[in-house]
Parts: C-alpha cells; sequence; structure tokens
C-alpha cells in the first residue's frame, strides 16, 4: 500500500490511505461531515452541498464527499463560514418543502430535520406559495411525495447501481424536478423498498407502514429474515405486540443496506386472519378446536402406541425452523422413538457438497467472500430471484473490485449485465460448460463457485474435482432455498445423517418413501408442506401437523398444532452460507406455540427424556456435540453471524439426487408462507418467474 | 421503427463518433434529429433510441423532460420561440409574446388547430445584442417588432 496521507481536520492530525475522500478520513476519525446525497458505496453526486467544508489555501468551501485527501490538508468542517453555507444550503431545501413533519412517516428520523435542527435556517426569506405536486403510489409498496424530496438521487443510485434495477430516473428540471419511476405513472421492479429505507426524507415511503405510527412509538428488533436462506438481518418495528414496519435501519446484519421486498414487507403472514390459533384435532371427520392438553395427549398416546407396536412412523422436519428445533426434533425422533425415519425437503445437495470438501479447510465461502473475491462463478441458479442478498453482494463486488463473473444458467440472468462471460446451459449440461470456461477461470487467482440444485448428487463431487483442477483456490456454496435449509442439512435431518452428517448406523425412511408407505402409521409433519405436490400412500396413517397456516397437509391432519413463526421466538438459524445468527423474539403469539416448545411438551407427556427445551440449553448442546457449531457466542449474543463449518472426515453418502428438489421460488413468492403475506402478493410482478434476465 | 436513409445515416456517423461502450454521449443529438423527422419525442422513438444505446427509456425521459428544445408532443410546423428574459424584456419581448398570442389565437404552449404555429416563451437564446429576438424552429430573427412579427407569419401562412 502507498504511504499514508497526513491532513488536519478541525484541528487534529489524521492520517489517512491516498485517494480517501476527506468526508471519510474525518469519519474514521469521529468527526462527522453532514451528507445528504453522499452514499458510502454509491457513485458520487455532489449534489446537495451539505459537506461544504473550509480548506487552507482553497478560494471556495470544497464538498468533502468528493475532494480526496492531500498531504499538508488543512480543513475546517464547523467554521463560522461552513456553519452559515449548510443554513443557506438548507433554507434552499426547505424552499418547496411541506414541513409537514407532524405526519410524515420519517419525522423523528429524518436526516433533513436532523440537519435543519442544527444548523438553524428557523427562518426563510421565501415568500413565494410553496410549489405542491400530489402524493403519488408508484407500486403498493412504493409511494412517492415530491415536495419532501431533497434530490439527493440515492433512491435513484441505489436502484441502479445497488439493485441493477435502474427503475428510478430524475424527471424535469429545477424547482419542479421529480423523481419518476420507469413506467410513467408506476414502478415495475423489484418491490424491495431500499430507495425507500435510504431516503433521508420522507419522499419515499413504504406502502405497509406510511401513516401506521411513528417512529418513536416502535421497539426497534433486529432479528433474522424469515424468508430465503440469506439470512438478512431484518428490523421489525412492533407497537402493541404487532409488527408494524421492517427495515434495515442499522446496517449491522451481514446484509449491510439490503433487504428485498421479503424482509421488508413479507412479516405481514404474523397477523394473517387464516393464523391457527389453537390446536385442531378429527372429530367425527371434521377439524375442530381443542385445548393444547387434548391435542398432545392424543398425539403423545397415538405415537406411543405406534412405537410400542413397532410400527412405521415418519417425521418431515422443516426448512424454517430454528437449528435448535431441528436439533432437539432429530434427537426426540431417534432417541425417543426408536427411528430413522426423519427428513426434510431438500432445496440443494448441501450433503453432497459437505462430502465432497470433507478434509479441506476454508472451502466454504461466506456471504462476505461475495464481495471481496476475485471471481465468482454462478452455476444453474438466477440469484437476483433466489438468492438476492447473494445477488447484490456479488453487483457490489463487481462495482467495487472489478470482480470477474462468470455465469452458467439455463437463462438470461441479472448477472448477464455485467459477467465476463455468461454461457447458457441446459440442466444436466452446467458441468460440461463450466469444463469450456477452464482456461479463464485458471487464470484467475480465485474462485467462489454457487451452485443451484440443478448441480446435485455425484455432479457436486464432479464440480469440485473440476474446481481442484484449476489449481487455485476455491471456495462454494450451495444454494438452499429456505431461512434455516441449511440448518435443517447440518442438523441432521435426514434418514441416513446425524447432526454434523455423521453417518446414522441404519438410515431410516426418505421423505418420498414415507409419502409412499402404505402401511405407515403414524406422519408427523413439523413446518413443512409434502402433500402440495404429492400423495399420501397410507390411507389409515395418524397425521400429525405444526404449522402457522391450514395447508395442504394440514388439511389432512388428524391433529393440527399451530406454531410460532421466525419472528415470534428465539434461537439460532444458518443460512446459506453456513453463518450461523440468532433470532430474535419480535412479537407474542396468540394460541400458537414455538415448535421447540411443542416438542418439549410432548416429550413431557410422552416421558422421553430428549433433554432440556429452552432455547439456550439445547444450543449449548449443539455447540457441544455438532461438528462446526461450536461458534462463539458473543458474535451471536450481539447480532452478528458466526460460520459453522461442518467439515467432516469422511461422509459415506448415498448420492440421492432423487431427493433434491428447489422450491423454484422467485423474488415474489416464498413457500407456503409467501401465499400468507399480503404485501408479498399485492404487487403487480407477483408471482414473477426465474430466467427472465 | 424506421427512420429515413438520410436519418440513418446521420445516426450511423454519431455512434461511431465515441469511444467504445460511451454510446449514450450520442443521445442529444440522436433525439433532436428524430424530432426533426418524426416531429416530436414520441413513445416509438423513445424505445427505438433506448434500444439502440442500450439504455432505459426512462434514462431517455429524464432527458428529455430535462431539455426544452425536446417535446413529446408534437409542435406545430413553425415553433415561434419567443424569449422574454432580461435584454429582450427591457426592449418589449413580453409585448411581442403577447401580440403573438393574439395574432394567432393561441397561448403559449399551444399549437394553433391547423398544426401550422406553435408559440413558446423561452429563456436567453444568446442573442441579447440583436433585441428583442425570437427563433422559428432553428431560424433566429433579430430586433422583431410587433409589425415585423406580423409580416412574418403572414409570409410563413403564405408559404402553403
Ligand atoms: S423498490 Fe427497489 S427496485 Fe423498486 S424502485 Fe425502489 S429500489 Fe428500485
Ligand atoms: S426521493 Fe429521497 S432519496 Fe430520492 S432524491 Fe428525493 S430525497 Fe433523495
Ligand atoms: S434476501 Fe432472503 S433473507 Fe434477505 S430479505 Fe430477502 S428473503 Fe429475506
Ligand atoms: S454530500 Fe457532498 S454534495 Fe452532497
Ligand atoms: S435575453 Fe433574449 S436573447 Fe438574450
Amino acid at each position: 500500500m502507498a504511504d499514508l496521507v497526513t491532513l488536519t481536520i478541525d484541528d487534529r492530525t489524521v492520517t489517512a490511505a491516498p485517494g480517501t475522500l476527506v468526508i471519510n478520513a474525518a469519519r474514521a476519525a469521529g468527526i462527522e461531515i453532514p451528507a445528504f446525497c453522499y452514499y458510502d458505496g454509491l457513485t458520487l453526486q455532489a449534489a446537495c452541498r451539505m459537506c461544504l467544508v473550509e480548506v487552507e489555501r482553497m478560494p471556495k468551501l470544497q464538498t468533502a464527499c468528493t475532494l480526496p485527501v492531500a498531504e499538508g490538508m488543512i480543513v475546517q468542517t464547523e467554521s463560522p463560514k461552513v456553519v452559515e453555507a449548510r443554513k443557506s444550503m438548507l433554507e434552499f431545501l426547505l424552499t418547496n418543502h411541506p414541513l409537514d413533519c407532524p405526519v410524515c412517516d420519517k419525522g423523528g428520523e429524518c436526516e433533513l430535520q436532523d440537519m435543519v435542527f442544527r444548523y438553524g435556517a428557523g427562518e426563510s426569506r421565501f415568500t413565494e406559495i410553496k410549489h405542491h405536486v400530489d402524493e403519488k403510489q408508484f407500486s403498493p409498496v412504493v409511494f412517492f411525495d415530491a415536495p419532501r424530496c431533497i434530490l439527493c438521487y440515492r433512491c435513484v443510485r441505489i436502484c441502479d447501481e445497488g439493485m441493477g434495477v435502474g427503475a428510478l430516473g430524475v424527471i424535469n428540471r429545477g424547482a419542479v424536478t421529480e423523481i419518476g419511476p420507469n413506467m410513467g405513472d408506476h414502478l415495475v421492479c423489484d418491490e424491495c423498498g431500499m430507495c425507500i429505507d435510504i431516503c433521508p426524507v420522507g419522499a419515499l415511503t413504504s406502502g405497509a407502514y406510511r401513516y401506521k405510527t411513528r417512529p418513536w412509538e416502535m421497539e426497534h428488533i433486529g432479528t433474522i429474515c424469515a424468508h430465503c436462506s440469506n439470512g438478512c438481518k431484518t428490523t421489525l418495528g412492533v407497537r402493541n405486540d404487532r409488527i408494524i414496519r421492517g427495515n434495515n435501519r442499522d446496517r449491522s446484519g451481514i446484509n449491510g443496506e439490503f433487504l428485498c421486498i421479503k424482509g421488508r414487507y413479507a412479516f405481514d403472514f404474523t397477523d394473517h386472519p387464516e393464523r391457527l390459533q389453537s390446536p385442531l384435532m378429527r372429530k367425527g371427520g371434521e377439524l375442530e378446536p381443542v385445548s393444547w392438553a387434548e391435542a398432545l395427549a392424543a398425539v403423545a398416546r397415538r405415537f406411543l402406541e405406534v412405537k410400542e407396536r413397532g410400527g412405521r412412523l415418519g417425521v418431515i422436519g422443516s426448512n424454517r425452523t430454528t437449528n435448535e428445533e431441528n436439533y432437539f426434533l432429530q434427537k426426540f425422533v431417534r432417541q425417543g422413538l426408536g427411528s430413522n425415519n426423519i427428513d426434510h425437503h431438500r432445496t440443494g445437495d448441501v450433503a453432497a457438497l459437505i462430502s465432497a470438501l470433507a478434509g479441506t479447510t476454508g472451502a466454504l465461502a461466506s456471504t462476505a467472500d461475495l464481495y471481496s473475491a476475485k471471481a465468482v462463478l454462478v452455476i444453474a441458479g438466477d440469484l437476483a430471484q433466489q438468492q438476492p442478498l447473494l445477488s447484490f453482494q456479488i453487483r457490489a463486488n463487481y462495482r467495487h473490485h472489478g470482480c470477474r463473473v462468470y455465469v452458467v444458467t439455463p437463462g438470461p440472468v441479472r448477472e448477464d449485465k455485467y459477467a465476463a462471460k455468461s454461457v447458457r446451459a441446459a440442466t444436466g449440461e452446467e458441468l460440461a460448460a463450466v469444463e469450456g470456461l477452464r482456461d479463464e477461470l485458471r487464470k484467475e487467482s480465485e474462485l467462489v463457485i454457487l451452485f443451484g440444485d440443478a448441480v446435485r448428487g455425484e455432479a457436486v463431487r464432479r464440480l469440485v474435482a473440476l474446481g481442484d483442477s484449476f489449481g487455485i483456490p476455491v471456495k462454494y456454496v450451495c444454494l438452499v432455498d429456505y431461512s434455516n435449509s441449511r440448518g435443517a442439512a447440518d442438523m441432521g435431518l435426514f434418514p441416513d445423517l446425524l447432526p454434523g452428517y455423521e453417518p446414522a448406523q441404519t438410515p431410516g425412511m426418505t421423505m418420498p418413501e414415507m409419502l409412499a408407505a402404505e402401511d405407515l402409521e403414524a406422519l408427523w409433519v413439523v413446518g413443512a408442506n409434502p402433500l402440495k405436490a404429492a400423495q399420501l400412500g397410507s390411507q389409515y396413517a395418524f397425521v400429525v401437523v405444526q404449522d402457522l397456516f391450514l395447508t395442504e397437509t394440514a388439511r389432512r391432519a388428524d391433529v393440527v398444532l399451530p406454531a410460532a413463526s421466525a419472528y415470534e421466538k428465539t434461537g439460532t438459524v444458518t443460512n446459506v452460507c453456513g453463518e450461523v445468527q440468532r433470532l430474535k423474539r419480535a412479537i407474542g403469539v396468540m394460541g400458537a406455540k414455538p415448535d421447540l416448545e411443542i416438542f418439549g411438551l410432548l416429550s413431557k407427556e410422552m416421558k422421553i427424556n430428549a433433554g432440556l427445551w429452552h432455547p439456550d440449553r439445547v444450543f449449548d448442546e449443539i455447540r457441544r456435540s455438532v461438528r462446526g457449531y461450536n461458534v462463539p457466542l458473543p458474535v451471536l449474543a450481539t447480532g452478528g453471524a458466526a460460520p459453522a463449518v461442518p467439515l467432516n472426515g469422511h461422509i459415506p453418502l448415498e448420492a440421492r439426487p432423487d431427493l433434491i428438489r428447489s422450491a423454484n421460488d422467485t423474488l415474489f413468492t416464498s413457500g407456503s408462507l409467501g401465499r400468507y403475506s399480503k404485501s408479498l402478493n399485492s404487487v403487480m410482478e407477483a408471482p414473477g418467474g426465474l430466467y427472465r434476465g | 421503427m424506421t427512420f429515413s436513409t438520410a436519418l440513418e445515416a446521420k445516426f450511423e456517423k454519431l455512434l461511431n463518433s465515441y469511444p467504445p461502450g460511451r454510446k449514450r454521449a450520442a443521445l442529444i443529438p440522436m433525439l433532436l434529429f428524430a424530432q426533426d423527422e418524426v416531429g416530436a419525442i414520441t413513445g416509438e422513438v423513445v424505445n427505438e433510441i433506448a434500444g439502440r444505446l442500450e439504455i432505459t427509456p426512462l434514462q431517455i425521459d429524464e432527458v428529455v423532460t430535462y431539455y426544452s428544445m425536446l417535446h413529446r408532443e408534437p409542435r406545430g410546423k413553425h415553433n415561434i420561440q419567443v424569449c422574454t428574459n432580461v435584454s429582450c424584456l427591457l426592449v418589449g419581448g413580453a409585448e411581442l409574446l403577447e401580440h403573438a398570442e393574439r395574432k394567432l389565437g393561441i397561448r403559449r404552449g399551444e399549437s394553433t388547430a391547423d398544426g401550422q404555429f406553435s408559440l413558446e416563451e423561452v429563456e436567453c437564446m444568446g442573442a441579447c445584442s440583436w433585441a428583442p429576438a425570437l427563433q422559428v424552429n432553428y431560424d433566429f430573427h433579430h430586433f422583431v417588432s410587433p409589425e415585423k412579427l406580423d409580416r412574418l407569419i403572414d409570409g410563413l401562412r403564405k408559404a402553403h
């Protein structure tokens, strides 16, 4: 690295790398220079002039957001001249500003309010009538109030650069300049709401949240998104035990400023009117509400009967329940019911990757790696649709570091636009296509390979062998679909693998085997909906379902136990990159219970000792006993992400590509859960599709 | 959409005038030429040029709404632009504009029913030394008095 530059900011000696902008050098020294248009990671705009500073020997005030540091530079950030300039700039910004702070969503967390409070402009010399434009609805989730806009263009840039969508533009000129949507009067876009989050004022507002409450009336709970496998931190705004808002104000998660429509808006399944609030039991052919005591007693009795008879019982676990719940469930089933008949809906072949990488270290990529890797290869995945955060990371990597992106997909994807090379390959022909890229890939100094469900079974092993043959460091991400798909695999929701991918002595039944078995006596489904796409072979199986809603599977159940969602419980989940993060309970439940508590109560009822069922106790046991999960607790406790690396010596794995099936969710669907989110279904882009570019 | 061969030739020259990856620089001249031929920057024109420059229609709209000499609706065959900025104002620019409104029977920003004339109030056109000034399409007219304007309009009317 080149020598550091030394300069003086507000009489303090500061050092910074050459090229650093004064605004950032000051920030690093703890001096905040106000800024509206400057936003870390986006192109420079220098539109707002809030960051003006006085630099010795420079005749005019300079914009700190575009001025690189120089040796010996002397900067004043709060001199009387600077303060006066900021005051004037603010007076200008308020010329047509409605000052409707008392009803504005942003009131209380508005950067314009903060600045005017700090620098004044309490009086205005403008006496002209303010130019007014009515509020516009760009989409069900994005509203625009032009008079509040201060034209910082952050929204335009985040949408174009950050999201790669480019759905917002600047229309007209001068005092009547406005932000405009791509379809003239409405948006067709990702509906991510990033533009809303990044807007320093209340010009862009959220369809879900607008005029609902004041920011200070909410409690802000940072937890992990309940939807896809990327594991974004979403901050839920809660008032009176209801979630009113999802946003990203503190940007402390692995997702930085990113959230997609699901993390931001699709929390509304929690109070969907069809939410189950009481256990149901089949009586005279109909499912009827019963007490928890009655329901649990009935389940315990039937499970014990089946166990004593030595009858066949199958258990299907969830891609969305916590690690603690998954671990406890498999322990309950294996030790308590004496069976290995446990499986889950596998949306990607994680086990095959872990097995193929046996004995290696550092071969699993983290979310941060996608932002720093010199090269990335995407195989059989529509990242912008299915792995939105990963897509965002790779885009930022390309913009900031010039990462070279290679794409091998069956159809057009967003990455094509900036990819070094895009190849179309039909399912099953991906590896041949990667082989075709060998010469380019070998020249890279490092590579992260992301692969979707089309690469499974033996193909995963061949992919890793191919990666090895490049002779460069290669890391992998096996793309999976749901918030804890990876955790379900790590926690041993497999008939042949225990937690940490230890082989089971006698493999049990797989999910399709359970569903097909005509002699199955009991089926216990936790947070999954296998009967949406399949028929149950057994006519007489006693079916128990734990879920939030009366899904296709729950409709066939004999007992339905209402479960709490991720936003209503604590525990940990593991994202697609194997990063463990902690859920924080945001709201309480009405009648439902967290799955872990349901398991615990059942174990008590059945006199099975599967251990204490407090999430922290179970996690202690996971840390002690599951390979790769001895993660540092302080990281989790402070809201961080800790990588779990369950790489084992050797996993004797029977390749079962037939058991892998992605749910093919898009940006606007989220399995059964997505069906119960009004916001998600309200946008015109829903349900969307894959490989449309 | 198809343009005349002459226009296509202009476009081709423009597109070859900028370094690779900078095609977008050709946007404003392309819009002006297209507008002259088609009469307005129609939605069709926007989409066509967006495709050729590999930018979004919205990015074209940003430019079209920014510059007042680009317009989405067709104007009169003769677009009369009267300057009312300082120099012209001092020597009767505003009166000239009002006179034009009366003479044509339309207000600024409008077109005559027969589509022959449209009238616009514009800012300084850099013709201050010959104020009051106006422009008919791309032609300048200097020291314009109301009488001179009448003769000008009558002349244009007679021309067809
Ligand atoms: S919601 Fe997202 S995709 Fe849509 S305009 Fe805003 S930033 Fe762009
Ligand atoms: S809408 Fe908000 S983010 Fe966009 S330019 Fe206006 S103030 Fe800035
Ligand atoms: S990318 Fe995934 S984890 Fe992140 S907000 Fe969207 S659905 Fe949630
Ligand atoms: S932050 Fe520097 S000009 Fe806006
Ligand atoms: S003021 Fe009219 S041309 Fe300059």
